[in-house]
């Protein structure tokens, strides 16, 4: 058995909560994260409403010097940095101020993609022959991998520095990754989680696609609907999760506090095999990743207390149910509990599997089940399978001991992990 | 405009890109942006940006090579508002 990992930081920056207490209230009480933008309007977008975090002014000069924010315009970026070095500091570690790398500290953190307004920036200065005016940032901001560069320079990490990219799947993988890193033995304390930028020229690609909901313009805090029957789409969301994984031993040598160990996890693909598509999942492969997950954390299926599912409010939400039943052999009242946080927050896209590991192990810590909202109608198809009653329709008193939480992704990507608490 | 004026304004610009152990005290005529104050290369382009817009000029290539101490920056600058 290799070594064990535990989760010893959390940070967020969730369109419904800046930081762990405000992101902790609002799940709790079930606040929208969604809502009205103005600019999605203007430019005759069907879909007008998305979930953005709202930075404070003042804020970013908590994390990034004077001359960082100069010309800065990768809102992907800034939401990652402040989950990533919020979630350092929650695991009460301190940016290397020494004269050496921290050759035992790395990063994994994902995004889709880097600075898209940026890049706008870029492209109308270039097509106006103006390439020597583009400044020193253009590229970094850019680049995929200027997330964990970033925070690399801030944190004086000297194990891997990278960025993955696999869609919604993300998040989630970033976790896997890191874990994977610890348990081999090639580093100790390991920084992952994931971005995804907000705005226009992220989401009007999906607006295109006609896959997000037209009727709620007016009413955004209802828009988001996972597992309902009158689901529309989903809601596009942005913003940033972390995670501090560290080696138990690590861990117990500081005397942190430990929220959840990773028992396991597994990532896959079905190829775009079958039913399995570009955009729309291979079901063998999204069993398959959940039976590996569960066998690598090494329990029974019976012993999850809790699904985080990915459950993103489309029509496909009672395959994805159904996909869990038959992988877990659970069905009815058997079923785990399960819920779905982008009622709330909408669809983060690149971030929403590193937010949403965040949620569920904040869980873990608080001892409750955050509440679905917008599924009073649970879908007809969801009951055939499952209880109502697994699926609270309100934040829950209960200690939950191991959680699971999947992400799937375009491409035809999944990722399964699996957290429990420490001593369960 | 005055040189003690130009001096002034081009160590503003400056003083943005310091790295922290730097302080605008430091800044003298003499000054070697990278071996002395210590400024990243890659942000001496943004410096470059920042005098075009503030002394509203065109530097080229070429004078950017040449621009190794505050005192040449005031010399480019100068030719190119005489020029």
């Amino acid at each position: 058995m290799g070594r064990r990992v535990v989760i010893t930081g959390l940070g967020v920056c969730a369109p419904n909560g800046v930081g762990l207490p405000d992101f902790t209230e609002a799940l709790r009480t079930g606040k929208s994260g969604i809502r009205f933008q103005s600019r999605l309007q203007a430019l005759g977008f069907g879909c007008q409403i998305a979930g953005e975090p709202l930075i404070k002014d003042n804020l970013l000069e908590k994390y990034f010097t004077p001359l960082q924010l100069r010309g800065l315009n990768a809102s992907g970026l800034v939401y990652g940095v402040i989950a990533g070095r919020d979630a350092w500091a929650d695991a009460c570690l301190e940016p290397n101020t020494g004269s050496s790398p921290n050759w035992d500290n790395g990063i994994i953190f994902g995004t889709g993609m880097s600075g898209a307004d940026k890049f706008r920036d870029a492209i109308y200065q270039v097509d106006n022959k103006e390439v020597r005016r583009l400044g020193s940032t253009t590229v970094v901001q850019t680049m995929a991998s200027g997330i964990s560069a970033y925070l690399a320079g801030m944190l004086g990490c000297g194990n891997q520095v990278t960025t993955n990219s696999s869609a919604c799947t993300t998040g989630t993988e970033s976790i896997l990754m890191a874990y994977d890193r610890i348990v081999s033995g090639k580093a100790e304390v390991m920084l992952c989680g994931s971005c995804s930028d907000s705005g226009p020229y992220i989401w009007g690609g999906f607006d295109a696609m006609r896959i997000l909901p037209r009727d709620y313009n007016e009413n955004p805090s209802a828009a988001s609907r996972p597992m309902s029957a009158s689901a529309q789409g989903f809601v596009p969301g942005s913003g940033a999760g972390a995670l501090v994984l560290e080696s138990l031993e690590s861990a117990q040598k500081r005397g942190t506090r430990i929220y959840a160990e990773v028992l396991g996890g597994e990532v896959n693909s079905g190829g775009q095999i079958g039913e399995g598509s570009m955009t729309a999942p291979n079901g063998e492969a999204v069993r398959r990743c959940i039976q590996k997950a569960v066998q690598s954390a090494g329990i029974q299926p019976k012993e999850i207390d809790a699904i985080n599912g990915h459950l993103t409010a489309t029509t496909k939400d009672a395959v994805e149910i159904s996909n869990w039943s038959e992988a877990l052999g659970l069905q009815g009242g058997e079923f785990p509990y399960i819920n779905s946080f982008k009622g709330m927050i909408g669809h983060c896209l690149s971030a929403a599997g590193s937010i949403e590991c965040v949620a569920s192990i904040l869980q873990l810590e608080q001892g409750v089940l955050f509440g679905n909202v917008n599924c009073e109608d649970v879908h007809p198809e969801i009951t055939k399978i499952i209880e109502k009653e697994r699926i609270p329709q309100k934040t829950i008193p209960y200690r939950p001991k191991i959680i699971t939480k999947a992400s799937f992704g375009f491409g035809d990507v999944n990722a399964c992990v699996i957290f429990s608490s420490l001593n369960r | 405009m005055q040189e003690k004026e130009k001096y002034q304004k081009l160590k503003d610009i400056i003083q943005v890109y310091l790295p922290s152990d730097v302080s605008v005290d430091n800044i003298q005529p003499s000054s070697n942006f990278i071996s002395e104050l210590n400024i990243n290369s890659a942000n001496l382009v943004d410096i470059i940006l920042d005098v075009e817009d503030a002394f509203d000029i065109r530097l080229e290539n070429e004078d950017m090579n040449q621009m190794q101490t505050v005192a040449d920056a005031l010399q480019i600058i100068d030719s190119k508002l005489n020029g």
